[in-house]
């Protein structure tokens, strides 16, 4: 205020601080000028700080992108005493295992949602559907746990051997049978990851308008063919949800290091074990002293996270497409 | 002009002698509501309602928002099945048969009682798979021939084969509002029920789509018994030979729409009509 | 036609079948896993077990420390966390109208779908290596950065929320914008704010990864950030895959305690919400 007043008139521009208060607050009150830049400095420091992850990541993976550049992504080798580094076990283990989840986890999540929207008595509708919910509040690590102890062990006596003795034929199905290997990191996944599936395409199912159900109905459709129309109105959203739940499989990290067996190897048979990066990076991060081998990893953490970035992006213009055009659109009248 | 026929209520006198003896049983009426109460839950939503609707006829139920005029033409084709926790009481006789009585096929009711929406609700498919559907999914056509054929006169029906005939391949989401109401009625004739039942058809067209829509009716009542639920009184009056007025959840009146409109015998009737209240 | 009619309703009754088949399957997985945990765990749960700290195999042991290490990150990420959480969702709700308010939420919701253990790369490359050791520090902001955006969301959804008119009521009155927000708002929107924080504290709870090498782990009980420190979820893995029988049964007692603590979260505010309609 006092600045202005030294000011003579034919010179008088507003200080930088008038031009900041009036940017930040249009009611010209301090206090919510003051309020204002708190809040935004809060949202700025979400957006640098996942700035500088990006920075960080790609910064300490500079020593292994200049020592292998982009073959790192097709070598086979990881061998930190030979100093060899090469990514492809790990995308291969991650991405098998994920497309195991996804065969899996899709039409039981579908099954689920299908159900809880469309069919279930409203009653049962809710607590059941928490119930379902409840499957994603269970820690990766205790899903790992149960892994080893319950469900390797029962893969190994109750579904290894009837896939081995009748389709054993397909290289998919050789081998020796263990319980720990890739077949059971794509299923514990599977589990994993149909909430997150199911929870959503609850929500696209929702978000049709019952005016289509009605619709079928009034035509004559049975139950059936009325959820066709309702999964026909929801299809980019379910598309959504399911590369959502991919986003998910491939980030996963202890449930699947507890049960794939931790092998960098790339083999078709599905019993064999097997790594994925997120496993790679949990077990060895802290044996990691050479600096090659830290940089390695971390460029290993880059990938997923660029990967994991793109399929969530999608995912969610998907999803937010379907979820949009339910409250509204159509041609002028 | 059809002779209008009228119904006996209770409380109604008679003031015209009836074209068709309508006898206790209601054969010659094509649907016959008795006692009919409806419950949302605990709270009852239709008291008492008894009703005959004749063949062939566009029969209009008129009353103010939330008189239950709406919930009542659904009950029609057991609509309110969907809701959950609904209960009714009393018979729907639909050509002699209690459409609430156990063991009813419901899908098979649908299919001859249809149903317009206040609101067109098109599937997003194409124009032509829209007015194909009901008869894919009840196998009503044997062939490829026949199904354009049911589709291109359910389309001449609903008067839009002319605007749509070049696109049927498109989808139907790019039609304007009240083409899509067309294309609604056509996919609801494509099965050739025998009962059409119209929720407000029109509320949400302009006057030309509107004015459109009331010819088509006026047409199609020679082929159909329609029932249309309406909240424009002049739209009653001009578009059916008997109109019901609703208040509350009861029936008030049943009469032919000429005598609706200049002579009603309830108190109640006159008043809504003149504009006393709703 | 009958016949297409009567496959077409056959149809529909196994879908409808294979749908509640699905849906049964999976709560029955789920009823499976909880029972597991209580049947291998429930006999090693007692006192000592709460309040020991772990000691070579044979000689028995505890969780105490790595109770006590959870509680300490938890407490951590939410001090770091769930203001710099809610202040972000706040200003999404408040002045969410601009691109930058849409480059935000983008962020958030992107960084809800990041991998926690390319979380816990992040933290050991901006507090552990300027450290030069691993720290409770490390694992606090690991545990923060995971539940910022998570927080941040579910705040700005409880803040839309409330009516328009409530706040149209206080600014007639000749409030500023700032003292309907924090005075009126939030406090309206309070109830809906806390279960997303409860949410996201039971979500990180159960963290193991990003933990790995910022928090490290610890045999003994400690209080010092600068420390590492021993995590219920870090003591759970090493258990599990040590190979002695003993420290596996340990694991499980562990995993109840875990678990018990997860669903008395989830259930406890699965019931507040439903009090409020």
């Amino acid at each position: 205020m006092s600045t202005a007043e030294m000011q003579t008139p034919s010179t008088r521009v507003p200080s930088p601080l008038e031009r900041l208060r009036t940017l930040l607050s249009p009611t010209g009150n301090t206090g919510d000028a003051i309020f204002k830049a708190t809040m935004f400095f809060a949202a700025l420091l979400l957006v640098i700080l996942v700035g500088a992850m990006v920075v960080a990541l790609a910064s300490d993976s500079m020593l292994s992108i200049k020592q292998f550049g982009f073959g790192f992504l097709a070598r086979r080798d990881w061998n930190p005493i030979g100093g060899q580094f090469g990514a492809l076990p790990f995308i291969y283990g991650t991405v098998v295992s994920s497309f195991i989840a996804l065969l899996i986890s899709v039409p039981l999540s579908l099954g689920i949602a299908i159900f809880l929207v469309e069919q279930a008595p409203y009653y049962l509708a809710r607590p059941v559907g928490f119930l379902v919910e409840l499957l994603a509040a269970i820690p990766s690590v205790v899903y790992g746990l149960w892994g080893i102890f319950v469900l390797a062990p029962f893969l190994r006596v109750y579904v290894e051997p009837p896939l081995a003795k009748y389709l054993g034929w397909l290289p998919l199905f050789q081998g020796s049978i263990t319980g720990i290997g890739l077949l059971t990191g794509g299923v514990i996944l599977a589990i994993m990851v149909t909430p997150i599936i199911s929870a959503v395409v609850r929500d696209v199912l929702t978000a049709v308008p019952s005016t289509q159900r009605e619709a079928a109905l009034a035509l004559g459709a049975t139950k059936w063919e009325t959820t066709r129309v309702v999964l026909g109105n929801g299809l980019p959203g379910i598309a959504g949800a399911i590369i959502l739940g991919l986003g998910r499989a491939l980030g996963e990290t202890m449930a699947v290091t507890m049960v794939i067996g931790n092998r960098p190897q790339i083999s078709i048979s599905l019993f064999e074990p097997s790594y994925t990066i997120a496993s790679a990076i949990a077990n060895e991060f802290t044996e990691a002293t050479q600096d090659l081998y830290l940089s390695s990893l971390v460029e290993l953490g880059l990938i997923l996270f660029l990967v994991t970035f793109l399929v969530n992006a999608a995912a969610r213009l998907l999803v937010r497409s379907v979820t949009r055009r339910a409250s509204g659109a159509g041609a002028p009248a | 002009m059809s002779t209008p026929t009228i119904s006996l209520t209770p409380n109604v006198r008679a003031s015209e002698p009836p074209q068709e003896p309508s006898d206790s049983t209601g054969a010659a009426s094509k649907i016959t509501v008795r006692g009919l109460n409806f419950f949302y839950g605990r709270v009852q939503a239709l008291h008492g309602i008894s009703l005959d609707i004749p063949e062939r006829i566009v029969m209009a139920f008129i009353g103010p928002s939330g008189c239950g005029k709406s919930t009542f033409l659904r009950t029609l084709n057991r609509m309110n099945d969907v809701i959950p926790a609904t209960r009714v009481e009393g018979e729907v006789l639909i050509d002699g048969q209690d459409v609430y009585a156990p063991g009813t096929d419901v899908v098979e009711l649908r299919r001859n009682v249809g149903m317009v929406f206040q609101k067109s609700n098109p599937f997003p498919k194409s124009i032509f798979d829209n007015v194909a559907y009901g008869l894919r999914i009840n196998r009503l056509t044997t062939s490829r021939s026949e199904l354009w054929e049911r589709v291109e006169q359910a389309l001449r029906d609903a008067a839009l084969w002319e605007e749509v005939k070049d696109r049927l391949r498109q989808s139907a989401l790019s039609l304007s509002g009240g083409q899509q109401q067309r294309l609604c009625i056509a996919r609801a004739l494509a099965i050739r029920p025998s009962i059409l039942l119209m929720d407000e058809p029109a509320s949400a067209l302009d006057p030309i789509a509107t004015s459109k829509i009331e010819e088509l009716i006026v047409d199609l009542k020679q082929h159909y018994t329609i029932v249309i639920v309406t909240h424009n009184m002049q739209q009653a009056a001009r578009v059916s030979d008997n109109t019901a007025f609703f208040l509350l959840g009861k029936l008030i009146e049943v009469n032919s729409t000429e005598k609706m409109f200049t002579a009603p015998n309830e108190k109640t009737t006159e008043d809504y009509i003149t504009g006393r209240f709703g | 036609m009958n016949r297409a009619d009567r496959t077409r309703r056959l149809s529909s009754a196994v879908m409808t079948t294979l749908t509640a088949v699905c849906t049964f399957f999976a709560v029955g997985i789920l009823a499976i896993i909880l029972a597991y945990i209580v049947w291998r765990g429930i006999g090693a749960v007692n006192l000592r077990f709460l309040i020991d700290s772990p000691r070579p195999v044979g000689e028995g042991g505890g969780i105490g420390n790595a109770i006590l290490g959870t509680l300490i990150l938890l407490w951590l990420a939410s001090v770091i966390g769930l203001p710099l959480g809610i202040a972000t969702g706040v200003y999404l709700s408040e002045f969410g109208g601009g691109r930058f308010a849409n480059v935000v939420r983008f962020v958030a919701d992107t960084m809800t779908g990041i991998p926690s253990i390319v979380v816990g790369v992040f933290a050991y490359a901006i507090v552990v290596l300027p450290m030069h050791h691993f720290s409770t520090l490390a694992g606090g902001v690991a545990l923060a950065l995971i539940m910022i955006p998570i927080v941040a969301r579910t705040t700005e959804e409880m803040i839309k929320l409330v009516p328009q008119t409530l706040r149209e009521g206080a600014l007639a009155l000749g409030a500023p914008q700032w003292r309907v927000t924090l005075g009126i708002v939030i406090p309206a929107a309070s109830s809906g704010i806390v279960t997303g924080a409860m949410l996201a504290i039971a979500r990180i709870s159960g963290e193991t990864a990003p933990l790995l090498f910022t928090a490290l782990g610890s045999r003994f009980f400690n209080y010092y950030l600068d420390q590492p420190i021993a995590s219920l979820t870090v003591q759970i893995y090493n258990y599990a895959i040590s190979p002695y029988d003993e420290w596996h049964a340990l694991a499980w007692a562990a995993t109840l305690v875990l678990m018990t603590m997860i669903l008395a979260i989830n259930i406890g505010v699965r019931i507040l919400t439903r009090k409020r309609f």
